[in-house]
């Protein structure tokens, strides 16, 4: 048991917890409607938003599972750093569109955005589903990271008692999330992204200069997992696999629900496009996050009898909890721990509000065939961010961890089928509302299809051209028949003479710039 | 939107398009020397090419902040 890093933890959780309630009378606002809960006001100015958008981007579960990857793949795991530096110029050209829109015509979803440019409740509720499953998975892991961390700190008790920690976790953040909605993770970011800042800096210091250098940790890793391997007559190699897991990755990342709704909570279309630029900084930290994989190969971090049982349970998971256990003090693998378990904590907030305004707002109010009122909007919001926490846990304390992986694997490939309907969307109205829910659906069968093929273990799928084998992005190969079906099914649909459903968007809408327009409803 | 936005959208999305295709041309940087203080090239230049990334957007948005 590590008791001085649990009373550092368990200080800086309180301290968080206190942050997550008091952030209700923050910039405040009536938390009796949806915007001001779900959105925080749409009042967040570039610095709040970068370190909102870095600590729901960054999860605990990336921190945990990257250098995981790369501690037990090799250069393969390395993709995360291409996948999240590229993710911002594609943002930067697309996603102002979404804000400026949404502002607009006070959309909080992007599913409020599909229906309203596409005139096809069919295919905005198909955006809302899909959000929804893809997130939920997500969610799950964020706890994962935290049972990590726990079990790092020396709570190793199993069964339900062992899980004891992590509900009490869990129902505190449920609780604020609940009273504070939005203004919670964003307070609570700031202070998760400096621990996470100053753990990074500790771990690059320290380690390498304790270990001789950067040439002595690289020089431990074997030569196979040193580079990637391209193609050639030995195999297909895995260079594909790393471009391709990249692009995909970051196109689909915001087409989550919990990115769009750290975007649209920016004050301004200015305020999203500077932290496109600003945001790669959390990118940098990665991949220095990313080496730790290595440092823990260089430190033999396996080899420590203290770490046998955690091994055997977490996996690769385990190996950066156990480095900071090696190489840090006590006291601040403390700190290490908060950081990974508050990184946990903002994600899994933010998802479950997102998941909450998509249920309440693209599902729900479908449902019940009515409008409803403002209150009774939020109200439904903040019961179904609880329903959504507790799904979650209960998917986590019931299911092998194994599971929740997978899903998170496949919502990956089923969050990126959403792509033509919001990326194209914001540009062009030349698909047809049924072509684009026909296309969803080939991609979500093709997608899910290359998954199984793998028996869910991988989402590389060996695709076969004409006797050459290319490994690839199973999610990035199913896009591109989603867009091939939507375009054909349009092209049909035109034929057939078909009518396209109402565009209420303006192109003018699409360029607004927020700053001073008649928006500011105080 | 007047000629010379145009201009600079293009000029704006061909740069997005250079990043992008080193960024996922890996035998231009699968590799492991030059090394930096005993990084290999593979790692130092993608920690590199992120804040090349980061410039295009900065970049970028001046570009398009100018009226």
């Amino acid at each position: 048991m590590h008791w001085t890093a649990t009373i550092v933890f368990a200080l800086l959780f309180v301290l968080v917890t206190v942050l997550g309630f008091a952030a209700a009378r923050w910039r405040r606002g009536n938390l009796a409607q949806l915007e001001e809960w779900g959105l925080a006001g749409r009042r967040f100015g570039t610095v709040v938003t970068w370190f909102l958008l870095g600590g729901d981007l960054y999860t605990a579960y990336t921190l945990v599972a990257v250098p995981a990857l790369v501690y037990g793949a090799g250069a393969i795991g390395f993709f995360a750093v291409p996948y999240t530096m590229l993710v911002y110029p594609f943002v930067f050209l697309v996603f102002p569109r979404l804000w400026s829109v949404s502002h607009r015509h006070g959309f909080i979803t992007a599913s409020d955005f599909v229906a309203a440019r596409f005139g096809s409740p069919t295919l905005s509720v198909v955006v809302a589903l899909t959000g929804i499953i893809a997130t939920m998975p997500y969610i799950a892991l964020q706890l994962v990271g935290i049972e990590v961390v726990i079990a790092g700190l020396g709570f190793q008790s199993t069964g339900l008692l062992g899980e004891v920690p992590l509900i009490i976790a869990f129902a505190v953040l449920a609780a604020y999330t609940y009273s504070s909605g939005l203004r919670a993770p964003a307070l609570i970011a700031l202070v998760k992204d400096v621990l996470i800042y100053v753990t990074v800096a500790a771990a690059v210091i320290i380690i390498p200069a304790r270990l001789g250098g950067f040439g002595a940790i690289f020089s431990a890793v074997p030569r196979e997992k040193l580079l990637l391997t391209l193609p050639s007559a030995g195999g297909p190699g895995n260079a594909s696999a790393y471009a391709t897991l990249a692009l995909g990755s970051a196109l689909a990342l915001f087409l989550y629900p919990h990115a769009v709704t750290g975007l649209l909570s920016a004050r301004s279309r200015h305020v999203v496009q500077r932290n496109m630029a600003l945001l790669p900084a959390y990118s940098i930290v990665l991949a220095f996050i990313a080496l730790l994989g290595y440092m823990a190969l260089a430190t033999h971090v396996q080899a420590n009898p203290a770490h046998t049982a955690l091994f055997e349970r977490y996996g690769a998971n385990f190996a950066v909890p156990a480095l900071f256990l090696d190489q840090f003090p006590d006291w601040f693998a403390g700190v290490a721990f908060a950081a990974l378990a508050i990184g946990a904590l903002v994600p899994a907030a933010i998802m479950s509000i997102a998941a909450a305004n998509l249920f309440t707002r693209n599902i729900w109010r479908g449902w019940r065939g009515r409008s409803m009122g403002m209150a009774e909007e939020a109200q439904t919001a903040k019961l179904v961010s609880l329903l959504v926490k507790v799904g979650a846990l209960a998917f986590i304390i019931f299911l092998p961890m194994a599971y929740a992986i997978q899903l998170q694997l496949l919502g990956g490939i089923w969050i990126i089928q959403t792509l033509p309907a919001i990326v194209l969307g914001l540009f062009t109205r030349w698909f047809h509302g049924r072509a684009l829910v026909a296309g969803w659906l080939a991609g979500m069968v093709v997608g899910t299809g290359m998954a199984a093929a793998q028996h869910f273990q991988s989402s590389v799928f060996p695709l076969r051209l004409d006797g050459l084998v290319v490994p690839g992005y199973a999610a990035l190969y199913a896009v591109i028949v989603n867009l091939v079906v939507s375009a054909l099914v349009t092209m049909g649909m035109d034929l057939l003479g078909a009518e396209r459903g109402r565009d209420i968007t303006h192109p003018d809408d699409y360029y607004l710039s927020g700053a001073s327009s008649s928006q500011a409803v105080a | 939107m007047t000629a010379s936005a145009r201009t600079r959208r293009s000029w704006i999305g061909l740069l997005f398009l250079v990043v992008t295709v080193v960024a996922l041309w890996v035998p231009l940087y699968n590799r492991t020397e030059p090394a930096l203080a005993g990084m290999p090239f593979f790692y130092w230049f993608q920690i590199a090419w992120i804040v090349a990334g980061a410039g295009a957007v900065a970049l970028a948005y001046a570009l398009s902040a100018r009226r």
